[in-house]
């Protein structure tokens, strides 16, 4: 083999290059996601689905009421639990949940997907 | 009927000619059926959501004041977090005003009416009955829902602007800039509803005709604000019912529309 040497050198350093990141957060676990209730969601106790329910599928229950609210002018829902919530993301879901950096974006950071809600919706104010 | 190749080939070289495809393409050959097509969207029945604009009392309240009457525009454009852009290129419109002879171009002559001379008129979104912006949506962002509202789904337009194009009245306005970015010293205390969003940059907006204060039973904001100040200039209801306040108001006066030769029936009248 020409080279050999040369080759194999070149072979560990591009290795090395490519495991670096690894190396580098070697031992440092990503901060787990955290989400925080505010005092009035702890004090409701229940949302418009059961913890488990909105943990994994807010998103296809938050669409469908952007579809239902703007297209068919459905702006009620009733939950689970026979109770009729006002079919609203920025009036009815931050109202509770009026921590977003505290809430929603620790999920969303952690998992780095960035939905656009927020281009258009006001995002409460909050108490730093 | 019968086409002969040559015949084709000379309809399928017009169509491309004038962008057409499809069934459009046969229709040059059917001038009926075009028209028949045209009824494509399906006109919703029942209720239909209507103005009757009162101008004699409008422009009454106008001329009372130094700068004359904004309260219809300030209503609404707080209601629905419109920003002052400060610079009529980037304006963004829901309510406005403008001469009677631009809203009205077909009607008036040299010798008209000092009445309604260089007027301001208010303008909104008609909500047609036949809404050209409905048909050339390329993805049903405008849509017009069962009660006769052309509404506006922002979360699905893509800012082509085709409706823009396609309606007669100006009725659209783009946002060429993040309605957050607006000038902060004519917006202080933007946004002004934090119960109604804002848009992003890129979509197209107009007037909702209040969909969301409708749902609750409430007038729209421009119809409440024109009301508190005793002047029930702006009267809204329901133009499929018979003994509607509208309806009513249709019968006793002599009223007009914009453009209607255009074939978009309005579901705006303004008593003169
Ligand atoms: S006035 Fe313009 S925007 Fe409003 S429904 Fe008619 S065509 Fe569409
Ligand atoms: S700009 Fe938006 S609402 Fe207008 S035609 Fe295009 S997608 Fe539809």
């Amino acid at each position: 083999m020409y080279d050999g040497g040369k080759i194999i050198i070149g072979l560990i350093i591009g290795i090395g290059l490519f495991l670096s990141p690894f190396f580098y957060n070697a031992g440092k676990a990503a901060k787990a996601p955290d989400p925080q209730l505010t005092e009035k969601a702890k004090e409701a106790q229940v949302c418009v689905g059961t913890k488990e329910y909105m943990r994994e599928s807010h998103f296809s229950l938050l669409d469908e009421w952007r579809h239902t609210a703007v297209r068919d002018g459905e702006r009620y829902y009733t939950a689970y639990n026979g109770k009729k919530y006002y079919k609203s993301l920025q009036v009815t879901c931050m109202d509770c949940h009026s921590n977003k950096t505290k809430f929603c974006d620790q999920c969303h950071n952690y998992l780095d997907v960035d939905p656009y809600c927020w281009d258009c919706h006001i995002v409460p104010e909050e108490k730093k | 009927m019968g086409v002969d190749r040559r015949e084709f080939l000379k309809i399928a070289g017009y169509a491309t000619l004038f962008g057409l495809g499809g069934k459009a393409a046969i229709d040059i050959l059917a001038p009926g059926e075009l028209e028949a097509s045209m009824e494509g969207i399906p006109l919703t029945q029942g209720k239909r959501w209507s103005m009757v604009l009162d101008m004699r009392k409008c422009l009454k309240q106008q001329e009372a004041g130094k700068d004359g009457c904004k309260e219809c525009i300030i209503a609404c454009h707080r209601e629905h977090n419109v920003p002052d852009w400060g610079n009529p290129m980037h304006a963004i419109k829901w309510i406005w005003q403008d001469k009677y002879e631009h809203v009205f171009p077909d009607t008036p002559n040299q010798f008209i009416d000092e009445g309604v001379r260089h007027k301001p008129f208010i303008l909104m979104c008609n909500h047609c009955f036949n809404p050209p912006c409905v048909r050339v949506c390329p993805t049903q962002a405008t849509f017009k829902r069962d009660d006769g509202i052309v509404s506006m789904d922002m979360h699905r337009c893509i800012g082509c602007r085709f409706c823009m194009a396609a309606c007669p009245y100006g009725s659209r306005s783009f946002n060429w800039g993040d309605p957050r970015k607006a000038p902060k010293e004519l917006n202080p205390d933007y946004p002004t509803n934090p119960a109604y969003p804002e848009r992003s940059m890129g979509v197209v907006e107009k007037c909702n005709f209040c969909v969301e204060l409708v749902a609750k039973g409430e007038f729209p904001a421009c119809v409440q604000a024109c009301d508190k100040i005793k002047v029930n200039a702006l009267n809204f209801g329901d133009l499929d019912a018979p003994e509607s306040n509208v309806r009513k108001l249709l019968r006793e006066h002599y009223t007009i529309r914009r453009k209607p030769a255009l074939g978009t029936e309005p579901n705006l009248f303004y008593i003169i």
